[in-house]
């Protein structure tokens, strides 16, 4: 029995237990998550309201802009459904990374007292922009319920996509944390990857309008290719995918993932050392 | 039972100490020292790299520490402060990694660096316990089961759904206590945690972890408060500097502590009947010369017994003339408790103007009640009950030499009480009627 709980501590040793760690710990993710949700809505007049109306006027005004003023294509469902769409995936990208990089050192003096996985905070932020992810798909259904808009079959594949989302927030999140610690100047570069990819991103347009020859290129960024997924399979035959670009979108989610976790890890150790 | 439950074997800890002014690294910095570095590397690619590295030093926290720790043993880690002693738990709680060396632990590792670390002010008492818990390393089911007990300890029920930022801090310190006294690791490592609360709480404190080591649990505990220690544990380890220089019963390491406090005090011979001087007194300020203990007829006395009539007499100097000053002795104990205080204001009543230059003043002792052992001698000067001109708590070390006053055969010793009266007994007569 007593074999079963024995720990090795040694330089460069930490590898062997961190999984398990995280396996036992797992209540952990729960609880930040739980805390951050709580305190974010604590002393707020309309409370958990705040996470249906940021992305519901944000919908509303890109509506006006792209939609209206703009004239953009709908591909043949209502605006505010294909913005929608593409905001619940960006929303939950944005706010994990912007509550991802600054999780470290908001909880700097966990850190510095007391041992867990580290990749525990980070992860529970991500959650928690999940938990406002799911409140504001409410929205969606909705505008649809509005509009009489129902999915096809395709809507059972939203999972994946959902998951692809995932992997993309936590991967370029972990990679925005780790570096914050070490680099304040992310302090101020992340609000900026926040701000500059909204309009970057096929958020309030649909990604056919980027002409044909630039659609590789434009697939470089991650996020093109969560946001056409998740088109494609909530608002039915009328969207497609660009499947080249998709694959690259995919390849470049999948390798910031994997590093994002490895190069987290490396310096992982030295963060109760430096913060 | 005899397996150690925790080996360490040649720990290190090394820290770089920068001395750059920057708090921490900013991208920019690293680019250009980068850029500058290219630069230099362009010019002068001959020139070695060590100009860059000298504003770094390095600094071994801990050097080649090994011991081990058998368990239910409650260990107490003593030492100065900068000894290490924090170093050595943060890399026993996994916060921070070793430099070299190996550490074996079986069995589950809790550790209470803090009280209250992870406490979201926000929250209420219910839901920080619930958080803290699990920051703890406890699982939901734990929680829950221990929950009532937790409350209980810490008192607070009538407080459980208010936000702990209205709390007091008594209050916050007990629910933080509260939730890491009921986890139920194997090894627990905690610091310097009963230093807060009132007396009552810190009775309550010392009562629960000495019930966690009567379980069978290990316990590792750093303070530095020796009575504490002496009371909780029976092991000692006393670091100095980052290395081990005792491991054995908590007696043997607390009298090796206190034997190093005084040595650190001089270690030059002192001629007879002096205990402390200062050749290279300072003369830009007040400054302690000579201290000295002297007979009746005014003669250097080189042993003073407990009981002896004696003077003390101190030489300090002063840059200036000071109207009305105070001087005062104080002497204490190991454990730095003051038993006696000599001070010619406000308690004599003795007024003395300082001249510039060396001053000489007499304090006359009748009978000093002090048990036969050692003490340590503190200094002060003062202009009375507004300023200190010059604080030395701990100057030199003062030894009382051992004298029969009872004629018992039994002459009093340090051990058994510090102080020392005239006293005696006698029956009354029926008492029992």
């Amino acid at each position: 029995m007593a074999n079963s709980n024995r720990i090795v501590i040694e330089a460069g040793r930490t590898e062997l237990h961190y999984w398990k760690d995280i396996w036992r710990y797992r209540e952990l993710f729960y609880f930040l998550s739980w805390r951050d949700i709580l305190v974010r809505y604590k002393q707020t007049a309309v409370g958990i309201a705040w996470a249906l109306l940021r992305p519901f006027l944000t919908m509303v005004v890109f509506t006006v802009i792209f939609g209206k003023l703009g004239n953009f294509p709908s591909e043949g469902v209502p605006y505010p459904i294909l913005v929608f769409a593409a905001m619940l995936p960006w929303q939950f990208f944005a706010n994990s990374l912007s509550e991802a990089s600054n999780s470290l050192l908001g909880n700097a003096n966990l850190i510095s007292k007391i041992y867990f996985p580290r990749l525990i905070i980070p992860a529970s932020s991500v959650i928690t922009s999940f938990v406002d992810f799911l409140i504001s798909s409410a929205i969606l259904v909705a505008l649809m319920i509005w509009y009489q808009f129902a999915p096809g079959w395709r809507v059972l594949m939203l999972p994946i996509f959902v998951g692809i989302a995932f992997a993309a927030s936590m991967g370029i999140g972990l990679w925005l944390t780790a570096l914050n610690v070490k680099y304040r100047d992310f302090r101020y570069i992340v609000p900026f990857i926040v701000q500059f990819g909204l309009y970057i991103s096929p958020v309030g347009f649909s990604s056919s309008v980027v002409p044909g020859k630039w659609r590789l290129l434009y697939s470089l960024n991650p996020m093109v290719g969560v946001i056409d997924g998740f088109r494609w399979t909530i608002l039915g035959s009328e969207s497609s995918i660009y499947m080249p670009g998709f694959v690259i979108s995919m390849c470049i989610v999948a390798t910031f993932f994997v590093t994002g976790i490895v190069y987290f890890r490396r310096t992982e150790k030295t963060f109760a050392d430096i913060i | 039972m005899s397996d150690p439950v925790i080996k360490v074997e040649d720990l290190s800890k090394k820290y770089i100490i920068s001395h750059q002014r920057e708090r921490y690294t900013a991208l920019r910095d690293v680019m250009t020292n980068k850029a500058r570095s290219l630069g230099r590397k362009i010019l002068s690619p001959f020139a070695s790299r060590s100009a860059s590295a000298s504003s770094t030093e390095e600094f071994w926290a801990l050097k080649d520490v090994s011991f081990e720790v058998k368990q239910g043993d409650r260990v107490g880690i003593i030492g100065r402060n900068g000894a290490g002693k924090s170093t050595l738990l943060k890399i026993l709680s996994r916060i921070t990694e070793p430099t070299t060396g190996r550490i074996e632990l079986e069995g589950r590792v809790a550790s209470l660096l803090e009280v209250g670390t992870g406490f979201h002010p926000e929250l209420t008492g219910r839901e920080n316990i619930f958080l803290n818990g699990a920051i703890l390393g406890m699982t939901r089911v734990e929680i829950k089961k221990k929950f009532d007990e937790i409350v209980d300890f810490a008192e607070i029920e009538k407080f459980l759904d208010t936000p702990v930022k209205r709390y007091s801090s008594g209050m916050y310190v007990r629910l933080a206590f509260a939730v890491a006294a009921h986890l139920e690791p194997e090894i627990l490592i905690v610091d310097e945690v009963l230093a807060v609360g009132d007396a009552h709480f810190q009775k309550k404190c010392l009562g629960k972890m000495e019930e966690v080591g009567k379980e069978g649990r290990t316990v590792l505990f750093v303070s530095h408060n020796m009575g504490v220690i002496q009371q909780l544990c029976h092991h000692g380890i006393l670091l100095d500097k980052g290395k081990v220089i005792v491991s054995g019963t908590v007696s043997e390491s607390i009298q090796a502590y206190e034997h190093a406090t005084l040595h650190s005090f001089s270690s030059e011979e002192l001629q007879p009947g002096i205990i402390y001087s200062n050749k290279s007194h300072d003369t830009s300020r007040f400054d302690v010369v000579e201290i000295g203990t002297i007979d009746q007829e005014g003669r250097p006395l080189s042993k003073v017994s407990t009981f002896e009539d004696f003077a003390f007499k101190i030489l300090f100097y002063s840059p200036a003339i000071q109207r009305n000053g105070s001087v005062a002795l104080f002497i204490r104990s190991l454990s730095g408790t003051v038993i006696l205080r000599l001070a010619s204001r406000p308690d004599s009543c003795f007024d003395f103007d300082f001249e510039q230059g060396v001053n000489a003043i007499l304090c006359h002792v009748k009978k000093i009640p002090l048990a036969a052992g050692t003490y340590v001698i503190g200094f002060g000067l003062a202009v009375p009950m507004r300023e200190w001109l010059l604080l030395e708590k701990e100057l030199c070390s003062f030894t009382i030499e051992s004298r029969d006053i009872h004629k018992s055969g039994f002459p009093p010793l340090q051990e058994h009480a510090v102080s020392v009266v005239d006293y005696q007994w006698s029956r009354l007569s029926n008492s029992r009627a």
